[in-house]
């Protein structure tokens, strides 16, 4: 037992793990890190080939792991074989046993560890009143809607009580209506059992609503790592800012002395900036909510940031209406406007986006490098 | 409460499913039905003459043929010979049909595509041909006459419909669920005999009944093989036809086609009630 064995003694933790695949000269996932606390609803989330389903196939033990280890409890479990890592699994097909009654999927597991007749049957009528299929006990799975299925298949990885649930997409065949539902389910059943919750998805919305924290993969890489508000609120890369929500993004060059961020003709004030992004190329990416949109210059707060657009769309979407702008270099962008108050411009005519530094994030361009010319808008 | 609207969505798709075949489609089913039965309808009738001779519609009834069929040595000889065979072909055929449908589902490799064609070729050769082919090689092997010759080139011939049978059924089977199994606790072994094997016996069910029923019933090749000393059913009641018209032979033949209806209703038999369970 090392000295650090307590301090570990609970949770997950990835240390450097890398996955590569043969013939492939690119690793699926690459040297990825992460601690994941005991209890908490973690979400991998990541365009498809963003290496996070490798993740966590890594995790249960289907996929075998090329480099560092992932420890549970601080054993390390990187070479057991997946039925002895004690992990449920959610999959996007279900993967029901067509042939076996609900009751008899559900029980499948514990029967698997010799649990006791009397105890199995227990245990499966509280999973299954656990998941309001109750009343379902004796269907086969083909006679169940997908939800129920999948609610089932929820059962089934969570009866042997396993230190952890993985999904992988869990709500990716369901269509809207039952996502959102079995969304809330998810949510309730984590609150419930205080499990640790792994859910791999590439869709934004579940994984800021259902998450403790998120992990954003690219490229076999973790981007990020965060609460969701942090996240959206504060992007640390651009492709977090552009995967996250939509934003409206100002390429220009970074000046830490001055506290600025120079796009073209403009001097974006920047608060705060990163010391290593001195001198480079950054974009102050703005959430649409964030971006404020007046008649002209004269009512824009002293400390805020403002520039001249054109509105070239007006969209209500109920709630609010979606603007959309250009910017004089060409620059799209999008705010958001109350319903309530009347609209500054209409689609055509120019307006005067303002916003408070403080709800900007400025992150390094794609390119990294000195400013591109090209990217920097020509000011208005 | 939401239970209740999933169902109500799916069910305009079902009504619309149960919703019948039009008139002319009937109309085709039926007499495709009838030309398909149209020997058995009068075989059987026939089967239960009083005459003689072959008689249809039949004047009178008597079970007088049956008794000369289960009564005679040579028949009831014919008929264990071929029910022998059939039980060993069935059970070669199934076993290697099963590792083929295996191997042509189970994995990628070059020329699986053309295995897959190979293997069907025996349905596709004219049977004379087939024949002629097994009766040379037979010689030479000195397995003319044998039950293993027999046996051999019955396994040939069925080893398609096995290999359809179970291909079909493993390729309806998801094998998401041999993870799934793994991950909930169960080796490869619990997972094979508790969760595979239960989804693919049916077809495999149903390839040993093919099997069982094509050596039955197949009457070229054995007619090759054959020698005095070992005659399948067909045979005897070709070389029956051959010598003289004895109704005996269509007593035979009712005998067989019952015997292959119920081992072909089996298989299905076991899906329907695997379903309603």
């Amino acid at each position: 037992m090392n000295p650090n064995s307590q301090e570990a003694a609970r949770g997950i933790r990835i240390k450097g793990v890398s996955k590569l695949y043969t013939g492939t000269s690119h690793p699926a996932v690459d040297e990825v890190s992460l601690d994941i606390a005991d209890g908490e609803f973690m979400t991998f989330l990541g365009p498809s080939g963003s290496g996070k389903t490798t993740m966590l196939s890594m995790l249960a033990g289907f996929v075998s792991v090329s480099a560092g280890s992932i420890e549970i409890d601080g054993r390390d479990v990187s070479r057991l074989k997946p039925h002895k890592r004690d992990l449920g699994v959610v999959f996007q097909q279900y993967a029901l046993f067509p042939h076996l009654s609900v009751t008899k999927n559900v029980a499948f597991p514990l029967q698997q560890r010799k649990t006791p007749k009397a105890e199995i049957a227990r245990r499966v009528a509280e999973t299954l009143d656990l998941v309001h299929l109750g009343d379902y006990a004796d269907r086969l799975p083909g006679q169940l809607s997908g939800g129920q299925q999948q609610r089932v298949a929820l059962a089934r990885a969570v009866v042997y009580e396993p230190r952890a649930l993985l999904m992988d997409e869990p709500l990716g065949a369901l269509d809207k209506r039952l996502r959102d539902q079995l969304q809330r389910e998810i949510a309730r059943m984590h609150r419930e059992l205080g499990m640790t919750f792994i859910f791999v998805t590439h869709d934004q919305h579940e994984a800021l609503t259902l998450s403790d924290r998120i992990a954003v993969f690219n490229e076999g890489r973790i981007e990020q790592v965060g609460k969701p508000a942090d996240l959206y609120e504060r992007p640390e890369t651009l492709f977090v800012a552009e995967f996250l929500g939509e934003s409206t993004g100002f390429r220009g060059t970074v000046d830490k002395a001055a506290g600025i961020l120079r796009c073209g003709g403009h001097e974006l004030r920047a608060p705060r900036l990163d010391p290593e992004l001195d001198r480079c190329a950054g974009v102050a990416v703005v959430r649409p909510e964030r971006l404020k949109l007046h008649v002209d210059d004269t009512e824009v707060h002293a400390e805020h940031n403002h520039i001249g657009a054109t509105v070239t769309e007006i969209v209500y979407v109920g709630d609010r209406h979606q603007v959309g702008l250009r910017f004089a270099d060409g620059t799209k962008g999008l705010a958001s406007h109350p319903v309530g108050s009347p609209l500054p411009a209409m689609p055509g005519e120019g307006v005067t986006v303002s916003w408070d530094p403080r709800h900007q994030a400025i992150v390094r361009d794609h390119a990294g490098g000195p400013a591109a010319p090209a990217a920097v808008p020509a000011g208005a | 409460m939401t239970e209740a609207t999933e169902t109500r969505e799916r069910e305009p798709v079902k009504a619309q499913r149960d919703g019948g075949i039009g008139w002319g489609l009937r109309t085709a089913v039926g007499l495709t039905a009838l030309l398909l039965i149209a020997p058995t309808v009068v075989v059987i009738p026939m089967s239960f003459s009083g005459a003689t001779t072959f008689e249809f519609p039949p004047k009178s009834w008597s079970l007088r043929w049956y008794k000369s069929f289960f009564g005679s040595e040579k028949w009831m000889y014919a008929l264990l010979t071929s029910v022998q065979i059939g039980l060993l072909v069935a059970v070669a055929a199934t076993i290697l049909g099963v590792a083929v449908a295996l191997g042509l589902t189970r994995s990628r490799f070059r020329g699986r595509g053309a295995v897959r064609q190979l293997m069907m070729a025996p349905m596709i050769m004219p049977g004379i041909v087939v024949a002629i082919a097994i009766y040379g090689v037979f010689i030479r092997w000195q397995l003319n006459g044998t039950a293993i010759g027999f046996v051999i080139a019955h396994t040939v011939l069925a080893l398609p419909f096995v290999v359809t049978a179970v291909s079909t059924s493993l390729a309806g089977y998801d094998r998401t669920q041999d993870i799934a199994a793994a991950t909930l606790g169960a080796t490869a072994w619990t997972t094979f005999f508790r969760i595979t094997v239960p989804q693919v016996l049916p077809g495999v069910l149903s390839g040993f009944a093919f099997a069982f029923v094509t050596s039955l019933d197949e009457v070229v090749v054995a007619l090759f093989l054959q020698t005095p000393d070992i005659q399948t059913l067909p045979v005897q009641m070709y070389n029956s036809i051959t010598l003289e018209i004895d109704p005996t032979i269509a007593a035979a033949s009712s005998v067989m086609v019952v015997a292959t209806t119920l081992v072909l209703l089996v298989p299905q038999l076991v899906r329907r009630e695997r379903r309603t369970r």
